[in-house]
């Protein structure tokens, strides 16, 4: 038997490194599908609620909106005000628990729609950081709502909002671990497994953590360096804060 | 003469502020037509009426003969014929100069990418501006930012052009470069509703001038009659103060 800390280190990284790559390979998946997926999810919802109404709309369309607007706001509160440790129990043991579906799918779908919620927030602020100049410029040559922001608003939101999407990416890394609750193969689920047969909790989750430190370090290191090649020359505005679209920091080259 | 616009009794209210009262007037086919009037009085908020970037409350605007504000008419066609060149130029920060007027007639209009480059670069030699084609509108001066504006809206090959106070946010030395592209304009037959405080421009360029006060038309005439020897005191206190000033 080991005697120090670094022996069973040593130890414990011989006999479960695998375990432990499969875990890391499996939290990069859902953090990286997860918060694409939560983009997108974000970019819909936030395009949809900007969706303008007008007088000159009939009573169909103004209702319409007006219930996709309540439907959509609803999600994103429900979302943001429950933990994703309860929503991943409810989703998996109430909407797949009929279904026989891969964990690593329902994880995958847990993260994302959890993270849209986030997002759709980011892109509204997003798209209220871009100056309402730049669509009347776009509605005055004649683009509809959804044209406005495809060719105009959006790709200067999403430069904007570039940090927060990297920040949710960040949160996702350690935030996947609640996904053991339904015993998903992620990196704390793989702690789970390591140390059930020495009992080493210390020395395994020691090691789960420098794992997760070296890859939500390193993303955060690779974000800012494709932030800054994405910047090209000239200045560009970042949002300051997820919820409030006006704390906003000018940068300047 | 072909009318274009036909508007009357035009409404418009922001909240308990009546800002358009009583608004009519029409347009003929090629008139360039100058709206005038101190701050506040509603110049800026009739031009959005008549694009509909602002929805009016009562009255009616008809284009053509075709009632503008009926739930079925075809904004996007009308948007393109009826192009706007606004105070702060408003051109796309994520656009080239050149993709800038390219992207609606390609878009909105359908062109190919040969066709809205070709109209593009012959409507930014137009205004001057074909040698900064390339170049992001950050990198260029008011007085440029708003000529590649003008060729934007032109490349869309509107009928009529509305400009809002279209030299009110330049440096005083870049006016007359902006003003220049807009007598050139003055002379192709485009239709052109122009809110100015260029009395000059105002004066010597269009064949109507609309004097707006309070939300009214206080005084309509040709420039020369409207400026020598206006009928309503109101008209004749503002140029007194304007051109005094
Ligand atoms: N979107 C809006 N919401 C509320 N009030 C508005 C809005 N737009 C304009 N107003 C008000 O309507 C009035 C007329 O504004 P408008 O911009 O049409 O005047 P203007 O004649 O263009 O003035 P200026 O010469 O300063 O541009 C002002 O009192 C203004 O505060
Ligand atoms: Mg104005």
């Amino acid at each position: 038997m080991p005697q120090t800390f670094w022996q069973w280190i040593v130890l414990l990284l011989d006999e479960y490194g695998s375990l432990f790559i499969k875990g890391t390979v499996n939290t990069m998946i859902i953090a990286v599908s997860g918060t694409l997926i939560g983009f997108a999810i974000g970019l819909g919802v936030g395009v949809l609620r900007t969706v303008p109404v007008n007088k000159r709309d009939t009573p169909l369309k103004k209702a319409l909106v007006k219930l996709m607007n309540f439907i959509l706001a609803a999600y994103v509160e429900i979302f943001r005000g429950t933990p994703m440790i309860v929503q991943s129990m409810v989703i998996y043991y109430g909407l797949f628990g009929s279904v026989n579906i891969s964990k690593m799918v329902a994880g995958v779908f847990i993260v994302s729609i959890n993270t849209g919620s986030y997002m759709a927030e980011i892109v509204r602020g997003g798209i209220l950081s871009v100056d309402y100049g730049q669509s009347e410029g776009a509605l005055s040559i004649g683009m509809n709502h959804f044209q406005t922001m495809r060719y105009v608003v959006l790709p200067q939101a999403i430069r904007n909002i570039m940090p927060s999407i990297g920040n949710e990416f960040v949160v996702n890394i350690k935030d996947s671990s609640v996904l053991s609750v339904i015993s998903v193969f992620e990196l704390f689920f793989a702690g789970k497994s390591a140390s059930g047969t020495y009992w080493r909790y210390f020395e395994v989750y020691t090691i789960i953590a420098v794992i997760y430190f070296i890859l939500t370090f390193g993303v955060t290191r690779l974000l800012r360096l494709a932030e800054r090649r994405m910047d090209g020359p000239g200045s560009f505005t970042v949002t300051g804060s997820q919820t409030d679209s006006r704390s906003v920091i000018k940068v300047k080259k | 003469m072909e009318t274009v616009f036909e508007i009357k009794h035009l409404q418009k209210s922001f909240g308990d502020n009546v800002v358009l009262k009583d608004i009519s007037f029409n347009v003929a086919k090629g008139e360039i037509l100058s709206i005038i009037g101190s701050s506040g009085s509603g110049k800026s908020t009739l031009l959005r009426c008549i694009n509909l970037l602002e929805t009016p409350d009562g009255g009616s605007i008809s284009y053509h003969g075709e009632d503008i504000l009926s739930p079925r008419f075809e904004l996007a066609r009308y948007r393109a014929k009826v192009g706007m060149v606004f105070q702060q130029f408003n051109l796309f920060n994520n656009m080239s100069v050149l993709e800038n007027c390219m992207i609606g007639r390609m878009k909105i209009l359908g062109a190919s990418k040969e066709e809205a480059r070709s109209v593009a670069m012959e409507n930014l030699s137009k205004v001057g501006m074909e040698a900064f084609a390339g170049m992001r509108p950050g990198r260029i001066s008011g007085g440029q930012k708003q000529r590649a504006a003008i060729a934007r809206a032109l490349s869309m090959s509107p009928e009529v052009l509305l400009f809002d106070e279209p030299t009110s946010a330049l440096d005083p030395e870049m006016v007359g470069e902006v003003l220049k592209v807009m007598r050139i304009l003055a002379t192709t037959g485009l239709t052109m509703l122009v809110v100015t405080h260029e009395m000059s421009f105002a004066r010597d360029v269009s064949h109507k001038v609309i004097f707006m006060d309070e939300g009214v038309i206080a005084e309509q005439a040709e420039p020369h009659k409207l400026f020598t020897s206006p009928e309503n005191p109101r008209t004749r206190q503002f140029l007194d103060r304007f051109l005094n000033s």
